[in-house]
């Protein structure tokens, strides 16, 4: 690690002040992410500012038809809670499935958000599910917010507060670990819902996260497993590494899609 | 009392005695040890796989916060330190001895792979080395490198050591060429396999550390280090390395979390960190980070073979031949040349009489990091070849598995191999038939069709394994090329309230010693197993020791304890057959108590023991005060476990993951100490095996040399959810070559699990071949191509 200043401040007015004055910050949430790419030395911020003081983005709420989740709410949590659990079981299930328990218990939805590796389960969800972002400075339609590896539309001093998340009828994610790491690899997330259908994918693609248009027509025609079992996302754009190629990747998306529309009943 | 009854003698699964603090985080590893002013080392290490230094300029780390002293191979040579060795001296088949190029602490002129030293900095705090370190200039010339095994023998690869020409260490060869020619040309069929045996790195849950020391004022230099032989590393640094006399070292390994063979060597951290110790006049102390144990550790296997087989018509095998290229890595390492020879080819007869094999192994140099021994050594390496090419006949000549290895296993012992090894004892179809037994092999096709209802392919996989361990006779092992002799050493220390201390040669880092070594001591001289230590790792303290690995220790570091309580046995009945005044024939001693022979005499081992201290009324001539012991023991012969393990796996078809359904493993280790920790083995060996077999692959970039697979996120270690739950079985004929007819159970799994699950997978695929490590991408390819052949034909 080098050597950095450490805040953390009590209120998001706060936060944001520190942000405007530093040169060059980085805001810690969890800390999954963050605090090994400082460790290895990857990164220099000049002041990291720990938002995890501010309780304010701790929550869950479930208001009308939809879940309110804080943007620092632990995955741990998220997956433990009644309400997401009674209204978005998949939600439920897809935070209880993100990396291993000490992770889940340190790791935010908003960190993993922000962050937006392309490995990563929540902006699956997020996209997904039609989600809203709320930041300090606007809200912010999933569709519109990942733009592609470790990129955002957030700016400069803009710190995420909640994740609105609308009840959907049916929804299930699939995910498909890469044996080593355990991040998606392949995951699927697929919906519907007020919005139609939705079918997002993470961990294939280079810019991370994105929507199967032809799998959410099919759906919307026909919800079943069947409907996008023909259904073949092109290899072009996709990850090729290691760990698999990107036709086995294009391939795993529908695998994944199959079995997530299975499982979403 | 029996060893049954007291729960705690020989064959009782006594809880390991050293557990408590491990669990409870009282243990003592290198890291946990903090001497007064000690320093911090970093070192600076090479981004290039191939590079040469043209400058170092080390000023702005010299004059960085906290740093203490920054060196480089320039200060290591004008110390006239040397390089590190190869411990083993392999001689081509045209007579000429291998090919050495030079081996140095910190890099001279040339860096030869990702993560090789290149400068050390000293400093108060690990940061301020750390953040020094950045501040040192290296100018490289990065040149080209070479990484692949099929092209680094061309003549037009890159050289690694201008002393070996295309690359090659070695050219070596075994057995008998013209036999095993004659045997193919009356050949009824010939089955051809080319191999891959991958590259895996160690991953010792505890990483490697240092803490060197000097004292100025007794000229004594003291290594705290993470060794599985801290005699072999005191005898190298000393003698070879030059660090300091034998007698001015003293090398200490305390607890020490796993080895696998990757702590046998000696590497340059450990030796520039007690180097340098007396350079800066206070205690320097080094501990790799995960990240280096990656790039620095030596490596494990990386093969590359082609395997012919030779069969009559009935299926017996007539001959074997095999090419195999080994790699060796960027520098010799302390065993890497005894690895893919001695300690792979002569294994190559497996548990089958083969009458005739010829194997000849090229050792390459290229540009990543060394590889040695690693769990196993050359006998997995040896047992993938052998079991994937017979499992390969039985399937082309229609021959059932099981069948085609019954029909050719050695019946008959001793048995002399064609690649000198003479097998002493075994039953390899007494441990067939129990895990034919045990996985219920009759089921098989009812559990295959139920599996394909399900959309699974399932598939059922042999091996038949066998190993030659405790390592080893020393007068073999000086003829094949050694530079040591493979004994081990025990002494034996009653004390006069008749507690007793053993020294031990041997190293416990995982393997249970202070529980297996008590047990013997219990079981012989009657006493309880509380009452019993073992004593390890210090080489002020035990006089002399080869280590641990191999699976030696309970076959020769046991049996040099033996000998010595063989010696405690006959003067402590000299000193009862004295005070009970009888004869020393009439002296009984059983269970602890020593009894005359015919009448009620009778004396207690602690009464024995004080007596022997104090020596009230002894003959001087003839009973020497004390009672304390120690042996030599020097191996007969190599042991040979062997055994049989089965696997069923089912795979996937539409995302290639493979689950294994069950796994049968019935080894024969001859005479079992402690049938927990063996189980124990077994399971962290099979684990290891199927690490190998489906999920870890140390990788290197083809072309910029860099290691690809340098962190977790991309070298798959193997999780408690990707195994089984082992079904295990125990046959068991002991062990003629010692004298507790112990074989040694350290690696029996890792040895015969990769072939088992690979064996499985190609079943259950119906494929010929599938690289190591079968990935679901790799095994989902596979299914492509042959789903895309049948279509075709």
């Amino acid at each position: 690690m080098y050597q950095f200043n450490y805040e953390r401040p009590k209120t998001l007015a706060d936060a944001e002040a520190l942000l405007g004055k530093a040169d060059d910050p980085k805001i810690l949430a969890g800390g999954q992410t963050l605090i090994p790419t400082l460790k290895q030395r990857l990164a220099m911020p000049s002041d990291v500012i720990d938002i995890g003081g501010i309780k304010d983005l701790d929550f869950i709420r479930a208001e009308g038809d939809a879940i309110m989740i804080g943007a620092a709410t632990r995955h741990a949590t998220v997956a433990q809670s009644a309400d997401v659990k009674k209204h978005n079981p998949a939600l439920a299930a897809l935070a209880g499935g993100i990396g291993d328990p000490a992770v889940r218990h340190m790791g935010t939805i908003g960190g993993s958000i922000a962050n937006n590796d392309p490995a990563a389960d929540y902006p699956a969800a997020c996209l997904g599910l039609d989600a809203k972002i709320h930041t300090t400075k606007r809200l912010i339609e999933a569709d519109e917010f990942f733009k592609g590896m470790f990129e955002t539309a957030l700016q400069d001093g803009e710190i995420i507060k909640e994740v609105t998340f609308p009840h959907p009828e049916k929804a299930a994610y699939m995910k498909f670990r890469n044996p080593a790491s355990r991040y998606a690899m392949v995951g699927v997330f697929v919906s519907r819902g007020p919005w139609g259908v939705r079918v997002a994918v993470t961990g294939a693609g280079q810019n991370g996260v994105f929507r199967v248009n032809d799998m959410e027509e099919a759906l919307s025609k026909n919800w079943s497993p069947e409907a996008v079992a023909g259904i073949k996302v092109p290899a072009t754009g996709l990850n090729s590494d290691l760990h698999g190629s990107a036709e086995y990747r294009a391939h795993l998306v529908t695998v994944m899609a199959k079995r997530a529309v299975a499982a979403a009943g | 009392m029996s060893d049954a009854a007291s729960g705690e003698g020989i064959g009782q699964p006594v809880r390991r005695k050293e557990d408590y603090r491990f669990i409870t985080g009282n243990g003592h590893y290198t890291d946990d040890i903090n001497r007064p002013r000690q320093t911090f080392a970093y070192f600076l290490r090479s981004p290039h796989a191939h590079a040469r230094i043209k400058s170092i300029d080390t000023s702005a780390a010299e004059a960085a916060p906290g740093v203490v002293a920054v060196f480089t191979g320039k200060h290591v040579a004008n110390d006239g330190i040397g390089g590190l060795i190869c411990g083993w001296t392999v001689t081509s088949k045209d007579g000429t001895p291998m090919k050495v190029g030079p081996h140095p602490i910190l890099a001279l002129d040339t860096v030869r792979y990702v993560g090789d030293h290149v400068a050390m900095v000293v400093a108060e705090t690990l940061a301020d080395a750390r953040a020094a370190a950045e501040l040192i200039e290296v100018d490289y010339e990065a040149l080209p490198a070479t990484v692949s095994l099929s092209s680094c023998q061309d003549g037009k690869a890159p050289q690694v050591h201008a002393e070996a020409p295309r690359n090659t260490c070695f050219e070596w060869e075994l057995g008998n060429k013209a036999e095993t020619e004659a045997a193919f040309a009356k050949a009824d069929r010939v089955v051809k396999l080319d191999l891959k045996n991958n590259r895996l790195i160690p991953n010792a849950m505890e990483p490697r550390a240092a803490i060197g020391e000097f004292d100025k004022g007794t000229g004594i230099y003291t290594l705290h280090t993470t060794s599985q032989n801290p005699h072999v590393a005191r005898l190298v640094l000393s003698a070879f390395v030059g660090v300091a006399p034998e007698h001015k070292l003293r090398v200490i390994a305390p607890d020490v979390g796993g080895g696998f063979g990757s702590k046998i060597f000696i590497y340059a951290e450990e030796t520039a960190c007690v180097w340098a110790a007396a350079k800066v006049g206070r205690p320097i102390k080094w501990t790799a980070d995960r990240s280096e144990a990656f790039l620095s550790d030596a490596h494990g296997r990386d093969h590359l073979s082609h395997a012919e087989l030779a069969l009559d018509k009935d299926g017996r095998f007539l001959g074997l031949r095999v090419k195999t290229i080994a790699n060796l890595g960027a520098y010799l390492s302390t065993f890497s040349a005894a690895v893919p020879t001695y300690l792979y080819g002569t294994l190559l007869s497996g548990q089958y009489d083969l009458p005739a094999i010829h194997v000849e192994v090229d050792g390459v140099y290229t540009h990543t990091a060394p590889v040695d021994a690693y769990r196993g050594a050359g006998r997995p390496e040896a047992t993938y070849l052998i079991e994937r090419i017979v499992e390969t006949a039985a399937r082309e000549t229609g021959i059932d598995p099981a069948e085609i290895r019954r029909r050719n296993y050695v019946k008959t012992f001793p048995h002399q191999t064609p690649v000198i090894m003479n097998y002493d004892a075994g039953d390899y179809a007494a441990s067939l038939d129990a895990a034919l037994d045990a996985i219920d092999y009759k089921g098989f096709p009812a559990r295959k069709a139920e599996a394909a209802r399900r959309g699974m392919l399932r598939g059922i996989g042999f091996s038949s394994y066998i190993e030659a361990c405790g390592l080893a006779p020393s007068a073999a092992v000086g003829s094949l090329g050694a530079g040591v002799g493979l004994w081990e050493s025990a002494e034996v220390r009653v004390n006069p309230t008749g507690n007793i201390e053993v020294l031990t040669g041997s190293h416990s880092h995982g393997q249970g010693h202070e529980t297996t070594f008590a047990q013997l001591v219990a079981s012989r001289l009657g006493v309880p197993l509380a009452n019993v230590e073992i004593v390890h790792g210090d080489t002020d303290k035990v006089q002399f020791g080869m280590g641990t690995y191999g699976s030696r220790s309970g076959a020769v570091g046991m049996s040099a304890i033996a000998k010595a309580l063989d010696k405690i046995e006959a003067k402590a009945k000299k000193i009862a057959a004295h005070l009970m005044e009888a004869a020393v024939e009439d002296i009984v001693f059983e269970n602890g108590v020593f009894t005359v022979q015919g009448t009620d005499k009778s004396l207690a081992w602690a009464e024995l023991s004080l007596a022997a201290y104090t020596a009230h009324g002894f003959p001087s001539a003839d009973i020497e005060p004390g009672l304390k012991e120690g042996a030599f023991y020097d191996p007969t012969n190599f042991t040979f476990p062997a055994g049989c393990h089965i696997c069923e796996v089912e795979i996937d078809p539409d995302t290639g993951i493979v689950k294994i359904a069950k796994f049968v493993a019935v080894d024969d280790f001859g005479t079992v100490i402690n049938p927990m920790i063996v189980e124990g083995q077994v399971h962290g060996g099979i684990a290891q095996g199927i690490g190998q077999a489906l999920l870890e692959h140390g990788v290197y970039d083809a072309d910029s040399g860099q290691l690809v697979t340098g962190s977790y996120m991309d070298y798959c270690m193997p999780r408690a959810d990707d195994l089984p739950s082992f079904t295990l079985g125990f046959t068991k004929t002991e062990c003629p070559s010692n004298p507790l007819g112990m074989k040694g159970c350290g690696e029996a799994g890792a040895i015969a699990s990769p072939p088992a699950v690979i064996n499985a997978v190609t079943d259950a695929l119906g494929i010929r071949e599938i690289e190591m490590p079968a990935t679901p991408a790799r095994i989902w390819e596979a299914a492509q191509a042959a789903t895309s052949r049948a279509a075709a034909e």
